[in-house]
């Protein structure tokens, strides 16, 4: 006996509706291709096509308006086998909403067969147009007639990628056209013309289907037929815990320190900032020390200020900010103006770092000069202030942080390296 | 032995542990890193189009049986709420990490914020809660994430991870050692051989699930009201039941995600009440106050929402209860305590920085302790 897919005689739409149509001949189709029940998931969007699935005995989902394509997307994906027939009924007001979900399920070639049920309006609202309403048909919101020609689902998600596409009349046995379009892998999409027995007629009185198609220019074809490319999820077994081993750090120096030391180191993008932060952190780690670092920029990476609070502490550190650092290194212009404020609230037990082709600022804190920028480019400052801040702290050993320079990609720098071996008196 | 991390790193290697299979997500700041890392240790990983897409997505996978996460900050959030909408009615397991930035709008991109709490509260029509769970600590990033999955799979329903840019983006020095050890999830599956009804509910409420690829029996997923079968309805008496029993499955087995710190000082009348990257500086403040010598007590709840009436009771027992969030309104202030709080509760809020220490315990010495 063959498969009874649909569970009444009565389906629930108007007299004369295509959806009617399609919904008997989904049937014959999957009887025609041998399908059981549990081997067909029918995906279904908003409108009158989506109060379907309560008469169809496969899996049914239903979702939202313009939606149905993304959830039957991640339907496929995530069922993963292609034995398993995803059909996803949509109307055209669903597919103009969604429009994204279609070229995108073409794109990636998800195992389904999407059903546009294109009626030319927008049906169960009343009639509103959609973007597929061709030109000059009428609906009960647009007397006048639709001014442009409709979208060409059909050629978009052909141009996308998809297996197999084509455009149907949906009048009479179309029961071989969708089989066929049923029985592809990957994505396929079969477009169904139809009229809108409530509004599309009342507004197009005397308008046959046939004839109007003719008319508008819509193309009754196969607009694609290629060798599918489905869709395959990738599942990687055994991938490796985030938990690398270079983010071990031993404790293997002293420190000096017996409160927390917090800075603020501030230049420009692209000038090794954040680096220089965490070779900083991750020396003070190997002393045993608690730390936390905090990067501050702008919304696009590679331009204006970059800065970092990084704290270092013998007790652990709960709170991460800094309102008033202790210390405030600057390298850069862009580095003062980030900083400015942070320098115009700092006290006279603060120490302000700065390279010395910037204009000092006024402030309580005890500034120092260096020449950074103009001994290494603004590219390696920031690296060289944080040698010097650390030479004249005495808070970890120099041996150390040249450990950690020489350990990062930085070190491959062969003047950098000797300029700071020289400057410092310390062998990398 | 110290290691230098941060907590998308703590967050993704968490969810993965638990049994979370597949991240999907489109890339957004400050939630990159969550998405980076998770590009190199979920099983399965789909860079999608954008956020609707997204949530369609996970829904996909989600209904399929998998443990489905994606991580995103308000705008991209946005524009998921109707499918996470979907996701609830569907009763679909699911864990979104919501890493808050400044907002409104695009507001600014790098800079953390608490702006989205009363959102989270409204987000489903109807007024109904989905579990919102949030971290303030590296081990909450590690245990609050597992709790969150958990609680997403145990109750089929999308749960939020809160979290804000300082918490997921700040790198520190952290003991490995100090991680609770995380057993994947053993999922449950209806086993019998009578008709499978989608959702009939367990006695704790909570629907039995397939997955919609299953062999053996029809599967129905429905966002629109629907009855126990997974028929759309309209309002019959049984569809509109099943809406309710949603949110009651929620509200009910609360105990079952409630998470939260409370550190009682006896001598003390004041509470410090915070959430989230904020708790840090109530924590600092009151250890120094105590320092001082004037200890005060500290709540921190996790489990921001629904709310429990604990927390309530927590708080009558305090003459003064200062609350402390990174948003102007003082949003949580209001969901606990309506538009106009009692007087004897304080609010220390800003926005565009985090909240320090000090004035928190500015706020605390104005009301006395």
């Amino acid at each position: 006996m063959e498969t009874k897919f649909i569970n009444t005689n009565t389906l629930p739409f108007c007299k004369g509706c295509s959806h009617t149509t399609i919904s008997q001949n989904t049937e014959k189709a999957l009887q025609k291709l041998g399908k059981s029940l549990l081997d067909v998931i029918l995906v279904t969007d908003i409108g009158c096509l989506g109060i379907i699935d309560k008469a169809f005995d496969t899996h049914t989902v239903h979702g939202l308006h313009g939606r149905s394509v993304a959830l039957a997307s991640g339907v496929s994906a995530g069922v993963n086998n292609p034995d398993k027939k995803v059909i996803v009924y949509i109307g055209d007001g669903g597919a103009t909403i969604g429009m994204q979900h279609l070229l995108d399920a073409a794109h990636n070639g998800y195992n389904m067969t999407v059903v546009v049920h294109n009626n030319m309006l927008y049906g169960m609202t009343g009639g509103q147009p959609s973007e597929f309403t061709p030109k000059g048909f009428k609906t009960p919101t647009l007397p006048q007639g639709a001014s442009h020609k409709g979208y060409d689902i059909c050629g978009l998600v052909t141009e996308a990628g998809a297996s197999y596409v084509s455009r149907i009349t949906g009048i009479g046995d179309i029961s071989d056209q969708l089989a066929e379009a049923f029985s592809r892998d990957g994505f396929s999409l079969i477009e169904v013309m139809e009229i809108c027995t409530s509004y599309g007629v009342k507004s197009n009185p005397g308008m046959k289907l046939k004839s109007l198609i003719r008319e508008a220019g819509i193309e009754i074809k196969v607009y694609a037929d290629n060798k599918p490319q489905p869709y395959e999820t990738q599942e990687r077994e055994g991938l490796p815990s985030l938990f690398s081993s270079d983010m071990l750090i031993e404790k293997e120096f002293p420190h000096k320190l017996n409160k927390p030391l917090r800075l603020f180191l501030s230049g420009t993008a692209g000038e090794g900032v954040q680096a220089a932060a965490e070779m900083f952190i991750r020396a003070g780690m190997r002393c045993g020390l608690n730390v936390t670092k905090k990067g501050s920029y702008p919304v696009t990476v590679g331009v204006g200020f970059s800065a970092s609070h990084i704290i270092l502490s013998p007790e652990p550190i709960q709170y991460t900010g800094a309102p008033r650092p202790d210390v405030i290194i600057v390298t850069s212009e862009d580095g003062l103006k980030f900083a400015q404020k942070l320098i115009d609230n700092a006290t006279k037990e603060s120490l302000l770092l700065i390279d010395d082709s910037i204009e000092r600022p006024v402030t309580k804190a005890k500034i120092i000069t260096k020449t950074f920028r103009e001994h290494v480019g603004g590219r390696n400052a920031m690296i060289m202030a944080v040698f010097e801040y650390l030479q004249q702290a005495d808070i970890i050993p120099m041996e150390d942080l040249m450990k950690q320079f020489m350990g990062s990609k930085i070190s491959a720098n062969k003047t950098l390296k000797r300029l700071i071996e020289e400057t410092f008196e310390i062998e990398g | 032995m110290q290691a230098l991390i941060d907590g998308s790193r703590l967050m993704t290697e968490a969810l993965v542990r638990a049994g979370a299979e597949v991240f999907i997500g489109y890339p957004i700041t400050p939630a990159n890193n969550l998405y980076l890392f998770s590009g190199k240790r979920f099983k399965t990983f789909l860079a999608a189009p954008d956020e609707i897409t997204t949530l369609q997505w996970m829904s996909g996978f989600s209904a399929a049986g998998k443990l489905p996460v994606t991580a995103t900050s308000f705008p991209g959030f946005a524009l998921m709420l109707e499918s996470i909408n979907m996701a609830y009615m569907m009763e679909l397991p699911m864990v979104i990490v919501l890493v808050q930035r400044l907002g409104p709008a695009t507001g600014t991109a790098t800079s953390g914020a608490q702006g989205d709490i009363t959102l989270l509260n409204g987000m489903l029509s109807g007024g109904y809660s989905i579990p919102v769970i949030s971290t303030s600590t590296a081990n909450d990033c590690w245990e609050m994430a597992e709790h969150a999955l958990k609680t997403a799979a145990d109750l089929r329903t999308p749960v939020i991870l809160l979290t804000s840019k300082e918490e997921v983006m700040t790198q520190f020095s952290f003991d490995l050692d100090t991680l609770k050890e995380i057993k994947p999830i053993e999922r449950k599956y209806y086993t019998g051989d009578e008709k499978f009804i989608p959702y009939n509910r367990d006695e704790r409420g909570v629907p039995e699930f397939l997955p919609v690829s299953n062999d053996k029996h029809q599967v129905r997923y429905t966002a629109s009201t629907h009855n126990a079968n997974g028929i759309l309805e309209g309002i019959t008496p049984e569809a509109l039941s099943n809406t309710i029993k949603i949110q009651e499955k929620i509200e009910n087995n609360l105990d079952s995600y409630l998470y939260y710190e409370f550190v009682k000082e006896e001598s003390s009348d004041t509470l410090l009440v915070s959430y989230g990257i904020t708790a840090n500086a109530v924590r600092e403040a009151a250890k120094i106050l105590k320092e001082e010598g004037r200890p005060v007590s500290v709540f921190i709840p996790k489990t921001l929402l629904p709310i429990p009436d604990l927390y309530m009771n927590i708080m009558s027992g305090y003459n003064n209860v200062v609350i402390a969030e990174e948003n102007h309104p003082g949003l949580y202030r209001k969901l606990l305590f309506g538009a106009k709080a009692p007087a004897n509760v304080h609010s220390v809020n800003t926005i565009g920085r985090m909240i320090n220490p000090d004035e928190i315990i500015e706020e605390v010495k104005k009301h006395g302790n």
